[in-house]
C-alpha cells in the first residue's frame, strides 16, 4: 500500500489559515490502512481545527468527507456538493489523490494535509515499512525477493557497500542492511551462487528518469467506452 | 454575560464522562442508590468497554463545549474484554497530545480506573475531576456561545 | 545537396572508422612497480575544505618520495572539498602520483565516464572506485545522492572504455582510450562474512587490478581472507595491499573498535597501546610490526598507509618498516 504520514498539525493549520470554510477530505483506500488519511482520520483532524479555530477565535468552519478512492474519477464525483460549499479542499489522500482533486476540481484550492512517504507494508500496528522504490523493471528474482534499490540506502546492485554491520545499515542501527538480507536468505535458498554474479548497470528508463510513466490496456480502455445499442 | 466572565457566580464546568458498562457505569449506578453526594457537572455516557472509546469522540465532547472529559474502565487486569481498558489508557494519552496541538490543557482529560463495587470512588473522582477543570477555568475552545443573538432576541 | 547532406545520406564505410589503439601497460608508477615484483606504498591525502591550496603543496612535500602514490579522496565522508581530480592534477604537476577516488554517490554514468576522460586528460592514471560514503553523514545531508551506479557496474564501465573502446551506453570512445590502471577497496573483515572474498571476485571480475584494504589489525583473520582469495584463483590478477592505519591511543583503538564498519582489533592490540603511556609510538610499533607481517602473506604486493592527519607520520613508519623508500633511496 501507499503509506503517508499528515502533515504536523500547526503546518496544516497554516496552510488552511487563509480560508474560512474548508473540507477535510479523507480517502478510505491505503492511507486509511495505516490510519494517515481514512474517515477516521479525517474527522480528528477535521475536529482538531475546529476546536484550534474556537479557540483563537478564528471563524472556521470544517466539513468533512471520505470517499473510496480519491484516485477514482468516479469517487471524485460524490464531493461536488461539499466541494462546492467550502472555500478550499484539504486532502488527506496520497499525493495523488491531492492531484486527482486539483483535476477534478479545476476552480478549488486543494490543499496537502499528508506527505506520501512510500510504497510499504505493515511490520505490526503502528509501524510501517518501505519495500519497493517502484523502478519500473522487477530484479527480485536476482536478489533473493529482497529489494536493493528500496532496501540499500545506495541503492547499490552489487552491495553490500562497507558501512554495514551487524546487518544493520550504515545509515540508521534501527534499518536492516538491505544485502544482508540478501546475502541471508540466498544462503537459505542455498543459491549463494547467484550471488557471484554481477547485475549490469541499470536502465532507469523504467523508473522516475525516464519521465512521467504511463500503463495503458488497450483493451481495457476499448471496452470502457462500448456505449449500450 | 457568560459564565467565565461572570466574577459572581463561581465557574461551573461541564464534564462529559465516558463510562464502561462493566465496571464505572454499574459503580455510578450504586453511588446513586446509595445516596452519595457529587456535583451533577458531568453527563455519562455509556461504553460497552473503554476499549471502544475513540478519539473522535473525545474531541466531540470538546468541539460541543465540554470543560473537562473523564474516561472511567475497569481495573486495569479486570478488562471484560481483556484489554479493552489498556487500549483505551494508550489512546488518551494520544489525544492529550492532540488536546496540546491545539491549544487545550491535556490535563481537561483524564482516565480513571475502578470496580463495579466502588460507588464512593465513583462520587470522588468526579468530585476531583470536577475541581481539576475548575481550576483550569473554562475551555477555551467553547464553541462560541449564540449569546449575543439571544441578547438581542 | 549540400557536403555535408551528401555525407549523411551515404554514410562512409565502416571500415574507415578505426577504433583508437589499445592500451598497453603500465600506465602509471603504480602499476610498472607492482608489475615488476615491487612492494608499493600509497598514501592518503585529503583535499583541503577551501582553496587552501598550500595545504596540497605542503601534503604534497611531505609524502612525496617516501610513498609510490597517493590517494586523493573524493569529498570523503561526504563533506564537501577541492574535487578529487582537480588535486590529482595539482599533484601530477608536482610529481606526486596520484590514486584518483571516485565515489558513485555523486555522478551519473554520464559524468563518471565524461570525469574519467578529463582526467587521463590531465595525467591522471590510477583510478579507485568506491560506492562513498552516506551523504547524510556529511555537510550536505539533504542532497540528493545518484548511486546510478555501484562501485562493481563502475568498475566495469571503466574496464570497457579503456579494453573495449566502448562507453557504457555502448557508443564508441573515439581517438583514444583512457589509459587506465583500475582499483577498488575491500573490506577483509566486513559482514556479511560470508560474501568477503565473493565480492572481491566480483571486483576482480568487473575489472579491479588492485584493491586497498580497509585497515588491518587482526592479522590472522586477513591471512584467512587472503588465502580464501587465493584459492579462487583472484591473486594472479590482483594486487591487495592491505591497509594499515597508526593507532594514536587505545581510546582510538576502542573508538574504531565501536565505531567502524569492517574493522576488527584484537583485544591483544588494545592491550598494547593501553600498556604504553607513549600510544603515539606503540601505535607506529605496531604499523611496522603489520607491514612487516603481511609482507609475507602470498598476494600482498604494497601497503596503503591511512595516517589521519597525521600524513607527517608516513615517512617515519616506512623507513622504520624497512621499505628502502624515500629521497635518495
Amino acid at each position: 500500500m501507499i503509506v503517508g504520514e499528515q502533515k504536523p498539525f500547526e503546518q496544516i493549520v497554516k496552510l488552511i489559515e487563509r480560508y474560512r470554510r474548508v473540507l477535510v477530505a479523507g480517502c478510505g483506500t491505503c492511507v486509511s490502512v495505516c490510519f494517515a488519511g481514512g474517515e477516521k482520520e479525517a474527522g480528528i483532524l477535521a475536529s482538531m481545527l475546529r476546536l484550534e479555530a474556537q479557540k483563537n477565535g478564528r471563524p472556521l468552519e470544517v466539513l468533512e468527507q471520505t470517499v473510496k478512492r480519491q484516485c477514482d474519477m468516479e469517487f471524485l464525483e460524490e464531493m461536488t456538493t461539499k466541494v462546492g460549499q467550502v472555500d478550499a479542499v484539504l486532502s488527506i489522500a496520497c499525493g495523488c489523490g491531492i492531484q486527482f482533486m486539483a483535476e477534478r476540481f479545476q476552480d478549488k484550492i486543494i490543499l496537502p494535509g499528508l506527505n506520501t512517504k512510500f510504497i510499504g507494508v505493515t511490520l505490526e500496528q503502528g509501524e510501517w515499512a518501505e519495500r519497493c522504490a517502484m523502478c519500473g523493471d522487477c530484479i527480485l528474482d536476482r536478489t533473493g525477493g529482497v529489494c536493493p534499490v528500496a532496501r540499500c540506502a545506495k541503492r547499490l546492485h552489487n552491495g553490500p557497500c562497507g558501512g554495514s554491520s551487524g546487518g544493520k545499515c550504515e545509515v540508521g542501527k534501527d534499518r536492516d542492511c538491505g544485502w544482508a538480507l540478501i546475502v541471508q536468505r540466498l544462503q537459505k535458498l542455498g543459491e549463494l551462487e547467484r550471488y557471484a554474479e554481477i547485475i549490469p548497470p541499470r536502465n532507469w528508463t523504467t523508473s522516475r528518469d525516464g519521465g512521467q510513466r504511463k500503463v495503458v490496456r488497450e483493451d481495457l480502455k476499448e471496452q470502457g467506452r462500448i456505449e449500450p445499442r | 454575560m457568560t459564565e467565565s466572565t461572570s466574577q459572581h457566580t463561581p465557574f461551573e464546568p461541564r464534564l462529559v464522562a465516558f463510562l464502561c458498562h462493566y465496571c464505572a457505569f454499574a459503580a455510578a449506578d450504586m453511588a446513586g442508590s446509595m445516596r452519595l453526594q457529587y456535583p451533577p457537572n458531568v453527563r455519562n455516557i455509556r461504553l460497552p468497554c473503554t476499549g471502544k472509546l475513540d478519539a473522535g469522540h473525545i474531541l466531540r465532547a470538546f468541539e460541543e463545549g465540554a470543560d473537562g472529559v473523564m474516561i472511567a474502565g475497569c481495573e486495569e487486569g479486570s478488562c471484560h474484554f481483556l484489554k479493552g481498558n489498556l487500549v483505551a489508557k494508550s489512546r488518551v494519552n494520544w489525544v492529550k497530545t492532540l488536546l496540546a496541538k491545539v491549544g487545550l490543557e491535556p490535563e481537561r482529560l483524564h482516565m480513571y480506573n475502578l470496580s463495579s463495587a466502588m460507588g464512593p470512588r465513583w462520587a470522588a473522582i468526579v468530585q476531583e475531576h470536577v475541581e481539576r477543570v475548575r481550576a483550569l477555568g473554562p475551555s477555551p475552545a467553547r464553541a462560541p456561545r449564540p449569546a449575543k443573538s439571544e441578547a438581542t432576541k | 545537396m549540400t557536403e555535408a547532406a551528401a555525407a549523411k545520406k551515404a554514410p562512409k564505410p565502416a571500415a574507415e572508422k578505426t577504433p583508437p589503439p589499445p592500451v598497453v601497460g603500465p600506465v602509471s608508477g603504480l602499476e610498472k612497480l607492482i608489475q615488476s615484483g615491487g612492494f608499493a606504498v600509497t598514501a592518503e591525502l585529503g583535499p583541503p575544505k577551501g582553496l587552501d591550496l598550500e595545504a596540497i603543496h605542503k601534503k604534497v612535500g611531505i609524502l612525496k618520495g617516501w610513498v609510490d602514490a597517493a590517494n586523493v579522496t573524493d569529498n570523503q565522508t561526504a563533506v564537501v572539498r577541492v574535487s578529487s581530480i582537480a588535486t590529482a592534477a595539482i599533484m601530477v604537476q608536482q610529481g606526486l602520483e596520484p590514486v584518483m577516488q571516485m565515489v558513485a554517490r555523486d555522478r551519473n554514468r554520464i559524468a563518471i565516464q565524461s570525469d574519467m576522460l578529463g582526467a587521463t586528460a590531465l595525467g591522471i592514471r590510477n583510478v579507485l572506485c568506491l560506492s562513498g560514503d552516506h551523504q547524510t553523514f556529511g555537510s550536505e545531508p539533504g542532497a540528493a545522492n545518484v548511486y546510478d551506479v555501484d562501485s562493481i557496474q563502475m568498475l566495469g564501465i571503466l574496464k570497457g572504455m579503456r579494453d573495449d573502446a566502448k562507453f557504457a551506453g555502448g557508443t564508441d570512445v573515439e581517438g583514444g582510450r583512457p589509459p587506465l590502471f583500475l582499483g577498488a577497496a575491500w573490506s577483509p573483515d566486513a559482514d556479511p562474512a560470508e560474501v568477503r572474498t565473493l565480492r572481491l571476485a566480483k571486483k576482480v571480475r568487473a575489472g579491479a587490478q588492485f584493491v586497498q584494504t580497509q585497515c588491518i589489525f587482526d592479522l590472522a583473520q586477513f591471512k584467512l581472507e587472503m588465502k580464501k582469495a587465493g584459492d579462487m584463483g583472484l591473486l594472479d590478477k590482483l594486487a591487495v595491499l592491505p591497509g594499515i592505519i597508526p593507532l594514536k591511543s587505545a581510546g582510538m583503538a576502542k573508538f574504531m573498535r565501536k565505531n567502524v564498519a569492517g574493522i576488527s582489533i584484537p583485544e591483544d592490540v588494545v592491550k598494547r597501546m593501553e600498556g604504553n603511556k607513549d600510544g603515539k609510538e606503540e601505535g607506529t610499533k605496531i604499523a611496522v610490526e603489520t607491514i612487516q607481517a603481511v609482507r609475507e602473506i602470498p598476494g600482498v604486493r604494497g601497503v596503503h598507509i591511512m595516517a589521519i592527519e597525521w600524513e607527517s607520520k608516513v615517512a617515519d613508519i616506512v623507513s622504520r618498516a624497512g621499505l628502502k623508500k624515500g629521497p635518495g633511496a
